[in-house]
């Protein structure tokens, strides 16, 4: 890889920091310790199930906004602000800009969700006592939810190549909403006919499968998750995430930085 | 000495599409021809509008042109890697705000491949030579404008490029500011380097450059050596003597006579020089000087931008102008 790619993430790895995004571990600790407290408090044997069904809901849905809001911006806000010129004026492919600001994102978020990941399991010790080995499927879980927030990085980061922020925002959320729904559209697509059958078909299959990556329920039910799952999902989510940063680097390899 | 071109730009021209329901063309720039020499500082002279930022841009990549090419230092000037061997102020440079200059220029430094072993000798290096200094820890939010710039100026100059494009960098800086610039500028000369610089203060081209490109409306309007342009054009010279007696012998060469102060300043014909000399010496009237009339770079500046787009072109087919390819 190369080295400029590295530079590129790591600055705006940095940028994240500065900027304070990492103060959302606060609200999310906050929120996490005064559930387990509540929980503990009310529940009687189901204290587990809902600590870690709200914790990796907690750490969906907070890495979906920071990957969304930052996402959005790393192309355009670039532009905007005409940073971008004094670092394409130099030895840097524009594919490369584009590489290197996906991989500090998604360099965010891992280390977001680790911390995060670090709060759940500090939650469930707290309600359960003790870890059990189906605890594990826990691990499973966030590293589906890690997948999803690489194919929102990366959508969020092609609409961000052609868009403006605000119009980013509401299509890469959209695609969120719309793809966490993609069995049921799947589902929908089998009961039409003639033109409606395709274009239904068509759509469910194009819309990210958030679906498919979502087994918060089934890990707080300890249901095992088969490694055939993990795979296909793992080989998913790095296809979308390939496909969607292959048509921002297009599309920006194009523009005029006007 | 035989000089390689530093910059070769061969027919570039763009028009960008305005208008969000029906697309019209708008022509930013014409077929612009135009060669800059190595080792020289070279002014791209227009008011704002005419098109010099975006042929800046064109030059590094950050806006396609709609037709013609370029060459950079004897390479094509899509190659990125000869953008290892460019500089670039951008007009009025925005620098990612949450960085201090120390690592903003280690960032860039990191960017355009110099060694990690040489990087801090040469950030410090540099932001000595723009003069900022004491701002070990500040971010760029709180720096200046004029600080600014010239944190743009030392990311230019860092990776010791062989060409370096500076837009509008007098910008935002105070009058000591601008001078310490132009000395920068001079250095850079002195060291080899090709400065291509884009201004609309003209005092600053005509203090500084080797020669100046003036571009109005997206064409190029003339193309010269500051002294070229500048030279006596008119014929005519100026004849400065002391005391306030104008003779008769003078208003007879056709002189036009001014009193300023203790002194009077005529101007007459060139072919009447040796007449008015003779005339003075005659009146035992002290001479204190006589040289050609020469028009100011901002007259000459002034001129082209008045000429028509026709003039200059049939001017052009005609040979008369001062090379719009050279």
């Amino acid at each position: 890889m190369s080295p400029r790619i590295v530079y590129i993430a790591f600055n705006t790895f940095r940028e994240a920091v500065r900027d304070r995004v990492l103060y959302n571990l606060i609200a999310f600790a906050l929120l996490l310790s005064g559930a387990a407290i509540f929980v503990g408090q009310i529940s009687i044997d189901i204290e587990r199930l809902v600590v870690v069904n709200l914790g990796l809901t907690a750490v969906s849905l907070f890495g979906i906004v920071i990957a969304i809001f930052i996402g959005i911006g790393l192309v355009s806000k670039e532009i905007d602000k005409r940073t971008l010129y004094t670092v394409l004026s130099r030895p840097v492919r524009r594919w490369e800009f584009i590489v290197g600001k996906f991989l500090g994102l998604a360099g965010t978020l891992v280390v977001n969700t680790f911390f995060m990941a670090i709060g759940v399991f500090g939650a469930l010790l707290y309600v359960a006592h003790k870890f059990s080995k189906p605890d594990a499927l826990i691990l499973v879980a966030l590293y589906f939810i890690v997948l999803e927030f690489l194919i929102i990085c990366s959508l969020a980061l092609l609409f961000s190549s052609f868009s403006s922020p605000l119009l980013s925002a509401v299509f890469a959320f959209s695609l969120f909403v719309i793809g966490s729904f993609a069995d049921d559209l799947r589902g929908f697509a089998t009961l039409t006919h003639g033109i409606t059958r395709w274009v239904a078909t068509a759509a469910a299959y194009l819309v990210p499968n958030f679906s498919a990556l979502n087994v918060i329920s089934a890990a707080a039910h300890q249901q095992p998750m088969g490694s055939h799952l993990i795979l296909q999902n793992t080989l998913y989510a790095l296809f979308y995430t390939v496909m969607a940063l292959s048509g921002a680097v297009l599309i920006f390899e194009r523009r005029n930085l006007k | 000495m035989n000089t390689m071109a530093a910059i070769e730009i061969l027919g570039l021209e763009k028009t960008y599409m305005v208008g969000f329901w029906r697309k019209r063309p708008k022509r930013a720039l014409q077929p612009l021809h135009l060669t800059v020499e190595e080792g020289e500082i070279f002014g791209f002279l227009g008011p704002n509008g005419a098109g010099k930022t975006t042929t800046l841009k064109m030059l590094m990549g950050l806006v396609f042109p709609t037709a013609g090419t370029a060459r950079i230092l004897g390479r094509e000037w899509t190659d990125p890697e000869i953008k290892a061997q460019i500089g670039f102020l951008p007009e009025q440079p925005y620098f990612y705000d949450y960085l201090t200059a120390h690592e903003l220029l280690d960032y860039y430094g990191q960017l355009s491949g110099v060694p990690a072993k040489d990087r801090n000798r040469r950030v410090e290096e540099v932001l000595q030579r723009v003069g900022l200094t004491d701002i070990k820890g500040v971010q760029l939010r709180k720096f200046s404008k004029g600080m600014l710039q010239r944190a743009g100026i030392a990311q230019a100059i860092l990776h010791n490029p062989k060409l370096v494009f500076f837009d509008e960098p007098m910008s935002g800086l105070d009058p000591l500011g601008r001078r310490e610039v132009r000395d920068l500028m001079e250095q850079l000369k002195q060291e080899g380097k090709t400065v291509f610089f884009s201004t609309h203060i003209l005092s600053d081209a005509e203090a500084l450059c080797d020669r100046v490109a003036i571009i109005h409306q997206g064409e190029l309007r003339g193309v010269g050596a500051v002294e070229d342009l500048t030279s006596s054009v008119q014929g005519k010279v100026e004849v400065i003597w002391q005391g306030t007696q104008i003779p008769a012998s003078m208003k007879a060469l056709g002189a036009e006579c001014h009193v300023t102060g203790d002194t009077v300043r005529a101007v007459l014909p060139e072919n009447q020089q040796d007449a008015a000399i003779d005339a003075l010496r005659r009146e035992r009237i002290r001479l204190i000087a006589i040289t050609p009339l020469r028009t100011s770079l901002e007259a000459y500046f002034v001129e082209k931008l008045q000429t028509s787009s026709s003039e200059t072109l049939a001017a052009s087919t005609a040979g008369k102008t001062l090379g719009t390819a050279v």
